[in-house]
C-alpha cells in the first residue's frame, strides 16, 4: 500500500463532491481512507481494478442487485447492511455458500461523507460478520440532483453444494412451505421512517444475511425443492412467482403466518398488507411434506429462523392461484402488488 | 363502557384533528374502529392517557414496568381487531344465518361502502354465507366514483400550472383520460406528493412558500371533515399558496339515486336490503338514512367495518326481511349515534356549500350530492384559482362500471374484466382502488371464476 502521507486526512465533516469521482487525488483518498480501511481485506489490498482468486470446486453462482432506499438509514439498518444482505442472500438462496462480493458506488454529490463513512462502517460490519468480504469495486460520483444520496449495487459469487438441486421450479403438488419469521418489518420500519408516520411503536428492519441458516436448512434436508427472499413485493409476489415457475398452486393459512403485532397494527392504520410488504432477512423454503418437520425444527434452532412457521401446501392448479384461509374461515385469492402498495383513503 | 367513552368523544371536540396525531392515540381511534379524525382532543396526548379516559383503565396499570408504552397500546389494539375477526364467533353467526335464512328465496344485500366490499373479499366473509346470501357491491369508493373530467383537471393543474399537487395514495393510479393518471404526469415532470393527512399539505405549503400548493380533496363525509379543518388553518393563518380542489361527496343522495334508479327499471336485481356506510355515519350520524325504509321500504343497518361486523348485520337484515320488517337499525353502536358527531357537521356547513348537482362516475350527475367551498372561502379555492380548460373526457367504451356501480351486473359480466381491464391497466375506475368492486373480484376472488386458459 502506498503510504498515505501522500494524501492528507480525509475530512468527514466534508461532503462528496465531483472531484471525489474526477480519478485524481481526491477520488484516491477518498478509496484509500474511507473504502479500503473500512472494507479491508487481503484481496482488496491489491489494489488492482480486479480481484483474483481460485474457485473452490464445485457449481459457482453468481448475483447482482442494485440498492437504493429513502431514508439511507433506518430503524435497524441502512443502505450498507441492505447491500450487502441482499447478495448474500440472493446467492445463497441458491444453497449456495457465498464467497466474496464486489460493489459499485454511485454518490450524489453533496452527500454527507460521514453518512458514507457509516454506510461503508455498516457495509464492512455486515460483510465481516458474514465472513463474506467485498473484495473490488467502484466509485462514482454524479451531480446534485441526479441519483439520491447513495446507490450501491453488490454482486456476489458462490459455491453449491454437491447434491443440492434448489431452483424456483421444482415446487411439487403435496410439498410443504415454510417461512423462517414474521413478515413485513423491514418494509413498515423504512415506510415509517420514511414518511415520519410519527408512530411511537418499535418497528426494526429485519435485514439480515441468510447464508448460515440456509446452510443448516441445506445440511439438514438436501431434498429441499425451492428457496426465495420475499423481499420487493412480499411474501405475496414471491409465492406467486414460484407458484408460475412450477405451473402449481399454493394454499396457506393465515393464522399460521407470522407477523409482530406493531406491524400488523401499522398495516391496520394504513390499509396495507403484511403479505406485500417487503422483507430482508425472511426466507420461503418448500420441501416434499415428510421433511418439513426436520426442516421447521432446523430453522427454529437457528438464531435466524426461531419464529419459522409451516404455512401451507403447495397443490395442482393449472391457473397457478395462491390461496389463502382467512383467519375468519373463508378463501381469496393471494394477488401480485399491481405497483406499490398505496395506502387507502377510508 | 367503552361505548359511552367513546360516545363523549365523538360528541366532543373534532379540531384536534389538525393537529398530528401520536401515533399511539391514532391506534387508539383505529382500536375503536373510528376514523382517527373523530376522537377528540387528542392533542399532545399519549397514547397511554387517550386509552386511559376512553377505558377507564388505571393509569397504575399503565405504568406497569411489564407493558411499555407501546406494547400495551399494541396489545390492546391487536385484541381489539382480533376480537372482531374470530374465526369461532364468525362460525356462530353464520350458522345462525344459515339457520334463519328462507331457502326459497333470495337475499340480496347491497354493501354501500367500499370498506365493507373489502372486508367481504379480504376475509372471504361470502364464504361462510348460504349461498342465496348474495352480496351486491354499492357504489361507496370515493376514488371510484371520481369522474375523469375532475382527474383530468388535477393532471392538467398539476403539468400546466406546475403546481404541487397533494394526494392521498389510493388517486394516484386511477386512471383518466388516454390512459393517464397522477403517476404517469409526475414521471412528466408534475409534482405530485402523496400524503397521508390534509396536515401534510398545509406543511408543504408552509415549506415551499413560493410554491402554489394544492389539495386534492376527495371522499365522502368521512374525510370531509379533515378538509375543513385545513382550510379554516389556512385561512386564519392567511396561508395564500394553498388551495384545495373539492370534490366531497354526500352519501344519502347516492343511495337514493341508485334505490330509484333500481326501482325505475323495476329490475329483478331488486336489493332486499343494505348495509349502510359506518365510518360515514359516524358523522352523520344515522338519522340521515331513514328515508330508505321510509320512502323505498328497504331495511338499511348501519354497519361497521370488520368482518364480524358485516356478518352480525347481515344476520340482523335476514331477520327484518324474515320477518317483513324495513327498520333502520345500528350494528356500530360503538360508534354511530343518531345524530352523529354534531361539531363535525357544524364546520362542514360553516365551510362548504352543497353543489346544485355532481357527476358521479357511474351514476351520472346527481342533484344535491356533493360539497363546494363556500363563497366566504373562495380564495382558497383551487377551482377558481387556476383557470383550466378541458377537452372532453371520454369513458372507456365497453366498461360496465355504471351498472357493476349500481348493482345491476357483477364485475365478472363485464366482457372487459380479467381481460383488458386489470388491475396493473384499470380500464374502468372499478378496477383501481382495492375497494372497487372490479379490483377486489379480481384481487381476492378470481379463483372462484378461473379466467379459461388458452
Ligand atoms: S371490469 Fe373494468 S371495464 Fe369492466 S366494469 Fe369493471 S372496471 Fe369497468
Amino acid at each position: 500500500m502506498p503510504p498515505t502521507f501522500i494524501h492528507p486526512a480525509l475530512d468527514l465533516n466534508g461532503r462528496v463532491e465531483l472531484r471525489h469521482g474526477s480519478g485524481g487525488r481526491a477520488m484516491a483518498q477518498l478509496i484509500e481512507q474511507l473504502f479500503w480501511r473500512t472494507l479491508d481485506n487481503e484481496l482488496l489490498r491489491q489494489g488492482n481494478d480486479q480481484a483474483l482468486f481460485q474457485p473452490p470446486p464445485g457449481r459457482l453462482v453468481i448475483s447482482t442487485d442494485a440498492h437504493v432506499i429513502t431514508p439511507l438509514l433506518f430503524p435497524g439498518g441502512d443502505i450498507g447492511h441492505l447491500s450487502v444482505h441482499g447478495t448474500i442472500n440472493d446467492v445463497a438462496m441458491s444453497g449456495a455458500r457465498p464467497l466474496y462480493l464486489a460493489a459499485a458506488f454511485i454518490l450524489e454529490e453533496g452527500l454527507p461523507l460521514s453518512d458514507l463513512a457509516h454506510i461503508v462502517a455498516s457495509m464492512a460490519q455486515a460483510a465481516n460478520a458474514a465472513g463474506v468480504p467485498v473484495i473490488t469495486g467502484d466509485t462514482k460520483v454524479v451531480e446534485r440532483g441526479k441519483a439520491d444520496g447513495c446507490f450501491i449495487t453488490t454482486t456476489g459469487i458462490g459455491v453449491v453444494p454437491e447434491g443440492v438441486m434448489i431452483s424456483g421450479e421444482r415446487a411439487t403438488a403435496g410439498d410443504a412451505i415454510l417461512v423462517s419469521g414474521t413478515l413485513g418489518d423491514h418494509g413498515i420500519a423504512v415506510m415509517a421512517a420514511r414518511e415520519q408516520l410519527g408512530l411511537e411503536m418499535e418497528l426494526i428492519s429485519d435485514s439480515a444475511a441468510l447464508h448460515e441458516l440456509v446452510a443448516a436448512m441445506v445440511a439438514a434436508v438436501p431434498q429441499m425443492h425451492c428457496l426465495r427472499d420475499p423481499t420487493r413485493g412480499g411474501m405475496a409476489a414471491t409465492l406467486n412467482e414460484l407458484a408460475q415457475q412450477s405451473q402449481v398452486g399454493m394454499q396457506i393459512k393465515e393464522s399460521a403466518i407470522p407477523v409482530r403485532e406493531p406491524v400488523r397494527g401499522v398495516c391496520e392504520l394504513l390499509g396495507l398488507d403484511p403479505l406485500h410488504v417487503a422483507n430482508e432477512g425472511k426466507l420461503i423454503a418448500i420441501c416434499p411434506a415428510d421433511h418439513a418437520q426436520r426442516l421447521l425444527a432446523t430453522m427454529r434452532a437457528h438464531p435466524l429462523g426461531q419464529d419459522a412457521a409451516i404455512i401451507g401446501e403447495v397443490v395442482e392448479d393449472r391457473h397457478c392461484f395462491v390461496q389463502l384461509h382467512t383467519q375468519l374461515g373463508g378463501w381469496r385469492v393471494v394477488d401480485w402488488l399491481g405497483g406499490e402498495q398505496l395506502p387507502r383513503i377510508c | 363502557m367503552m361505548t359511552t367513552a367513546l360516545k363523549y368523544y365523538l360528541d366532543e371536540d373534532l379540531y384536534a384533528l389538525a393537529l398530528p396525531l401520536t401515533g399511539g392515540a391514532e391506534a387508539i381511534c383505529k382500536l375503536f374502529s373510528v376514523v382517527g379524525q373523530n376522537l377528540g382532543d387528542v392533542k399532545g396526548r399519549s397514547g397511554d392517557q387517550v386509552l386511559q379516559k376512553l377505558l377507564g383503565v388505571p393509569s397504575a396499570a399503565l405504568e406497569s414496568p411489564l407493558h411499555n408504552h407501546t406494547g400495551l397500546e399494541n396489545f390492546i389494539l391487536m385484541k381489539y381487531i382480533d376480537e372482531f375477526r374470530d374465526a369461532a364467533v364468525a362460525k356462530q353467526l353464520a350458522a345462525a344465518i344459515a339457520c334463519e335464512v328462507d331457502p326459497a328465496r333470495q337475499y340480496r344485500l347491497m354493501e354501500f361502502c367500499g370498506g365493507h366490499t373489502h372486508a367481504i373479499f379480504r376475509y372471504g366473509v361470502a364464504d361462510l354465507l348460504p349461498p342465496n346470501v348474495v352480496f351486491v357491491h354499492g357504489p361507496g369508493c370515493p376514488v371510484c366514483v371520481l369522474p375523469m373530467a375532475r382527474l383530468d383537471h388535477t393532471i392538467q393543474l398539476a403539468l400546466e400550472h406546475e403546481v404541487m399537487l397533494c394526494s392521498y395514495g389510493d388517486l394516484l393510479r386511477v386512471p383518466a383520460s388516454h390512459g393517464q393518471t397522477l403517476l404517469s404526469a409526475k414521471a412528466q415532470g408534475a409534482d405530485v406528493r402523496m400524503i397521508y393527512s390534509t396536515q401534510d399539505a398545509l406543511g408543504l405549503a408552509r415549506a415551499h412558500p413560493t410554491r402554489q400548493v394544492v389539495l386534492f380533496a376527495i371522499g365522502f363525509e368521512t374525510t370531509t371533515p379533515p378538509t375543513a379543518v385545513a382550510l379554516t388553518t389556512a385561512a386564519a393563518h392567511a396561508l395564500e399558496n394553498f388551495s384545495i380542489f373539492c370534490n366531497h361527496l354526500l352519501t344519502p343522495p347516492a343511495l337514493r339515486a341508485i334505490l330509484t334508479a333500481s326501482f325505475d327499471v323495476n329490475s329483478p336485481l331488486g336489493i332486499d336490503g343494505i348495509l349502510g356506510p359506518s365510518h360515514v355515519s359516524t358523522i352523520i350520524g344515522s338519522v340521515p338514512y331513514q328515508f330508505v325504509p321510509d320512502e323505498f321500504g328497504i331495511p338499511l343497518v348501519i354497519a361497521g367495518f370488520e368482518p364480524l361486523d358485516v356478518l352480525h348485520s347481515t344476520l340482523m337484515l335476514v331477520r327484518q326481511i324474515n320477518q317483513g320488517g324495513c327498520r333502520l337499525e345500528n350494528q356500530y353502536q360503538r360508534a354511530v349515534s343518531s345524530e352523529g358527531n354534531r361539531k363535525a357537521q357544524a364546520l362542514m356547513q360553516d365551510v362548504f356549500v352543497v353543489r346544485d348537482q355532481f357527476e358521479w362516475r357511474g351514476l351520472g350527475r346527481l342533484p344535491h350530492s356533493a360539497l363546494a367551498l363556500h363563497p366566504r372561502y373562495a380564495a382558497f379555492d383551487a377551482e377558481t384559482r387556476f383557470a383550466v380548460t378541458l377537452p372532453t373526457s371520454t369513458e372507456t367504451k365497453g366498461c360496465e362500471c355504471a351498472q357493476v356501480l349500481r348493482g345491476q351486473l357483477k364485475p365478472t359480466d363485464c366482457t372487459l374484466f380479467g381481460r383488458a381491464c386489470q388491475p396493473d391497466h384499470p380500464l374502468g375506475a372499478c378496477m383501481v382502488s382495492a375497494e372497487g368492486a372490479c379490483a377486489a373480484y379480481w384481487h381476492y376472488g378470481r379463483f372462484r371464476t378461473p379466467p379459461e386458459t388458452n
